[in-house]
């Protein structure tokens, strides 16, 4: 009997930015899936035989000798791609090079850096712990209490996805208007990214073996210790997985800090960017910021460590019980009453507020036409770059899987970690510098687009492919189809609907993107976040609203489908 | 007084009825086990034993202290009863050590001097000690499972279905293992199972439930040779039903005349043979004729499955009244060993052996 893995790969779809990352484990269905590596298998070559052994059709030699040359055309359409998507990060080394040992060591090791820095971790060390049991503490009652009302409070803990960072800020600081410094910064990050947390958190609960906890508690622990000696440790990886997911986005977070006037490295790259364009002084800052957010990475796999928490033994687990709360139960409901009010009533009472101060006059649709169009045109051109950009990748990770192509993945998921910000400023310095005439073209900012979202994409392609074993495929090639039939019939099909979905997700993300999109986008270029971000810059706070509005109207959808996957991945 | 005593235990899920009032005696040091088809609720009999659950209704008493009455229960982990559920249910943030070490306390005496010891009990590895649980068999982490519970020393074990996920040698062993292990550490158990033979092979004492009730309780000698009706009958085993005229010990029927186990009784009722009861012999059309009290039959079919092989035989002729032949002549089903099994076509003779139960 083989010891079923649950742990999955997942992706978790974050509101205004998503950092896939194949450690947070949210998703079961495809390790049985994906064949095993082959025996040596630290040998890359002896992975491609063995994925062109599994794709071979039946009976002939000659189409396998084809399938085997086509899986390495893959593989180094793959390589190809992801060293590409190094780039960003070549060029920091590169640029700190070029400027010498001695200004960077100046430009570095200054008052101001270490400001930011300290600024920077304060927020982060702050922010996260607070998250969490924010976090464990909403997942256990809308998980695993009988709270009334559970699956309401569940999607209304997800909700505040829907809504950008950016917005809810906006909605804050024109609710409490002297709202600034740290404090301030912390209740905003914790209030639109506890979700993060919130999400695989509760995934991993629902999916915990209730006979676990019985048998802890036959072996004579009371439940508060069954809690702290069973559940928590299980819940370790998802609480790993989230908190980086925050960490990475408090890092490269702009808009929300720029409201509370509270200076983060990515604040103040911007306002570099901004005063002296793409000087060596912004690129070492970002340089800091990359170290800071491998630091993040590291130190996840750290804490993660090389734990796998699979279910063990066969048969379905029973159903949860869930606790009663009894007289407690008034009390409990006011900690997700109280979170839905400040994360989904601040942001949607201001915003009505303002629609109703502005009343019509700010609707204007010629103006609101046209960013909608720009922001559609460059969400769907975007999505569908990255989205062909992660093809080889999900493939050869699904049908030829290996040390080398994990290798290429990591590549992918590190620069799909590292803040916008970062990616734009390398990309600005690249085309400035090598290939003037493409500074500030399409070209270049779906290309940045297709770095940022990469991982996204792959996520969904990659578990969308997973869905059509190879088997299928050799089923439909015995029953008489030829190869491009047989693909077509089967793998095509079953993982077109996953596609689409990372289609969405990607397009989400362009959508309420901000800071790469206003670093590169060619002149005249107008997205619904831009123009949200300039009317609110000038304090016009009622023009801003019908931005943030239909932001949040075609966010709402993807993040009811996300909560709706995490719910059935956990089998419900 | 018993050890354990149930009595008028019910518990439902909203519409669903699982256990309608059930009543139980297990003595002290004893071995019971509950079977029943899935869904019969033995498995819920088993959670409120344990103190998962609490029962709607009744009584549970251990050793003259009671654990639950109506509503009101003592919860799991103040009963000291320890239950290895049907996957083990181990620990998989722990290493073998700290499962079977879980119940001890942190700063006990000699804690890893008495988890080696628990290990080596059950039979295990001193080495498998420091792996995870997803990297043992199926038949270790039962047996981790069982370490961890017995490091309680508790009074009552529970056994929810620990064999069915092994495969079948390893089943039986196990079983033999578990169950010599428990008796020398004077543990009283109880097991809960779908398997028939696991029931009869594992238990001093067996209860069979259906429907959230108990169809019967007894040693399996009794439950195999003399159930209460023909659902325990045909649970526990094959059986061969027909109905009969009793008079004077004897029933007469279609399988000619048998002694019965119940003496007084004069009327019609229907009796139940164990197939390995009937002997078949070997014989020929000749041989048929001039013997009238007699039983013959022809060999219609014969599946050959190795070690067993089913024979289905056809009554040719039958002393039998003609009412009860009414009902028809449908072949008896016997199972005999694979070694000399008849042919089809053959010609058999049937002997009965034992006593006929007759059913009430």
């Amino acid at each position: 009997m083989l010891p079923r893995e649950f742990a999955f790969r997942g992706s978790v779809l974050f509101g205004d930015r998503l950092v896939d990352d194949s450690r947070l484990r949210f998703d079961p269905p495809e390790c049985h899936i994906a064949p095993l590596p082959p025996a040596g298998g630290g040998d890359p070559a002896a992975c491609l035989m063995q994925s062109a052994i599994d794709m071979m059709p039946a009976m002939l030699p000659a189409a396998g000798m084809k399938k085997r040359r086509s899986a390495s055309w893959i593989t180094l359409a793959a390589a190809l791609i992801s060293l590409v998507a190094l780039l960003p990060l070549a060029f920091i080394v590169w640029v700190a090079i070029q400027t010498g040992w001695d200004t960077v060591v100046a430009l570095i090791f200054r008052p101001r850096v270490g400001e930011l820095l300290v600024n920077t971790v304060l927020l982060v060390v702050v922010t996260v712990p607070i998250a969490i049991v924010l976090s464990v503490a909403l997942a256990w009652l809308t998980e695993r209490s009988d709270l009334p009302g559970n699956r309401w409070w569940s999607w209304l803990s997800v909700a505040p996805l829907a809504i950008p960072a950016f917005v809810h800020s906006y909605a804050w600081i024109s609710f409490v208007p002297g709202l600034h410094g740290l404090w301030a910064g912390v209740l905003v990050s914790v209030i639109a990214y506890f979700p993060f947390l919130y999400l695989p958190i509760a995934a991993a609960l629902r999916r915990l073996d209730p006979a676990l906890e019985d048998a802890a508690a036959a072996l004579g622990l009371g439940p508060w210790r069954v809690f702290a000696r069973v559940v928590l440790p299980q819940l370790r990886l998802a609480i790993c997985g989230g908190s980086l997911l925050v960490g990475l986005h408090l890092l490269a977070e702009y808009g929300l800090y720029v409201f509370i006037r509270f200076d983060t490295f990515t604040t103040a790259i911007v306002d570099q960017f901004q005063s002296t364009f793409n000087g060596p002084a912004a690129n070492m800052l970002a340089a800091v910021l990359v170290v800071c957010c491998l630091f993040l990475l590291a130190l996840e796999v750290m804490i993660r460590g090389e734990e796998r928490y699979a279910r063990v033994g066969s048969g379905a687990a029973r159903k949860q019980q869930r606790a009663r709360l009894g007289r407690a139960t008034l009390f409990c409901l006011l900690l997700p009453a109280g979170v839905a009010l400040l994360s989904l009533g601040v942001p949607f009472v201001t915003v009505g507020r303002w629609l109703l101060a502005g009343g019509t006059e700010v609707w204007r649709w010629d103006e609101i036409g046209l960013a909608l169009g720009q922001t559609l045109f460059l969400a769907i051109a975007g999505a569908v770059l990255a989205t062909l950009a992660a093809m080889p990748m999900a493939w050869i990770s699904i049908r030829a899987p290996g040390p080398l192509q994990r290798l290429l993945e990591s590549c992918n998921y590190i620069v799909g970690a590292l803040p916008g910000v970062v990616i734009a400023l390398a990309l600005v310095t690249i085309t400035v510098r090598v290939a003037l005439p493409l500074y500030q073209t399409l070209f270049t900012i779906l290309f940045g687009y297709a770095l940022m979202f990469l991982p996204r994409a792959l996520i969904s392609l990659r578990a969308s492919i997973a869905q059509a074993p190879v088997e299928l495929e050799r089923a439909a090639s015995s029953l008489g189809r030829p190869p491009v039939k047989a693909l077509w019939s089967t793998t095509i099909r079953l993982s077109a609907p996953g596609a689409a979905a990372g289609m969405a997700m990607v397009a989400l993300g362009i959508t309420n993107e901000l800071t790469a999109t206003q670093m590169l986008a060619p002149n005249g270029t107008r997205t619904l976040a831009m123009a949200f971000w300039s009317y609110s810059g000038e304090i016009d706070y009622a023009s801003a609203a019908p931005y943030a509005l239909i932001m949040v109207a075609m966010s709402l959808p993807m993040t009811w489908w996300l909560y709706i996957q995490s719910k059935r991945m956990a089998g419900r | 007084m018993s050890f354990l005593e149930l009595s008028g235990v019910a518990k439902s899920y909203g519409p669903v009825t699982a256990l309608a009032g059930v009543d139980l005696a297990v003595e002290s040091g004893s071995r019971t086990a509950i079977v029943g088809p899935s869904g019969c609720g033995k498995t819920t009999l088993l959670r409120l034993i344990a103190g998962f659950e609490a029962p709607d209704r009744g009584r549970i008493a251990l050793d003259g202290k009671v654990l639950a009455n109506g509503g009101a229960a003592v919860p799991a982990h103040r009963r000291g009863i320890g239950v290895v559920a049907q996957d083990g249910a181990l620990f998989p943030h722990l290493t073998i050590a700290d499962n079977i070490g879980f119940g001890i306390p942190r700063n006990a005496d000699k804690r890893a001097e008495h988890i080696v010891e628990l290990a080596y009990i059950v039979g295990l590895d001193k080495a498998i000690l420091k792996r995870r649980p997803h990297e043992l068999s199926g038949g270790q982490q039962q047996r981790v499972a069982l370490a961890r519970a017995m490091a309680m020393k508790p009074r009552l074990m529970l056994l929810d279905e620990p064999f069915s996920a092994l495969d079948t040698g390893l089943r039986a062993s196990m079983r033999k293992a578990v169950a010599e292990l428990l008796e020398e550490a004077g543990i009283t158990t109880i097991l809960v199972t779908h398997d028939q033979a696991e029931a009869l092979s594992f238990a001093s004492q067996v209860a069979v439930m259906r429907e959230g009730l108990f169809s019967q309780v007894g040693t399996p000698r009794e439950l195999y040779f003399q159930p209460r009706d023909r659902m325990v009958a045909e649970f526990l085993g094959d059986a061969i039903i027909v109905p009969a005229r009793i008079a004077d010990g004897f029933a007469v029927s279609r399988l000619g005349r048998i002694a019965v186990d119940t003496k007084g009784r004069r009327d019609v009722a229907r009796i139940m043979l164990r197939p390995e009861q009937i002997l078949l012999k070997r014989t020929s059309r000749e041989g048929m004729s001039g013997t009238p009290d007699m039983l013959f039959g022809e060999v219609t079919d014969c599946e050959f499955a190795g070690s067993v092989c089913t024979v289905a035989v056809r009554l040719l002729n039958s002393p039998d009244p003609p009412d009860a032949a009414a009902i028809g002549n449908t072949p008896l089903i016997l199972r005999r060993t694979g070694m000399d099994a008849p042919e089809i076509g053959e010609i058999v003779r049937l002997t009965v052996t034992g006593k006929a139960h007759v059913f009430a």
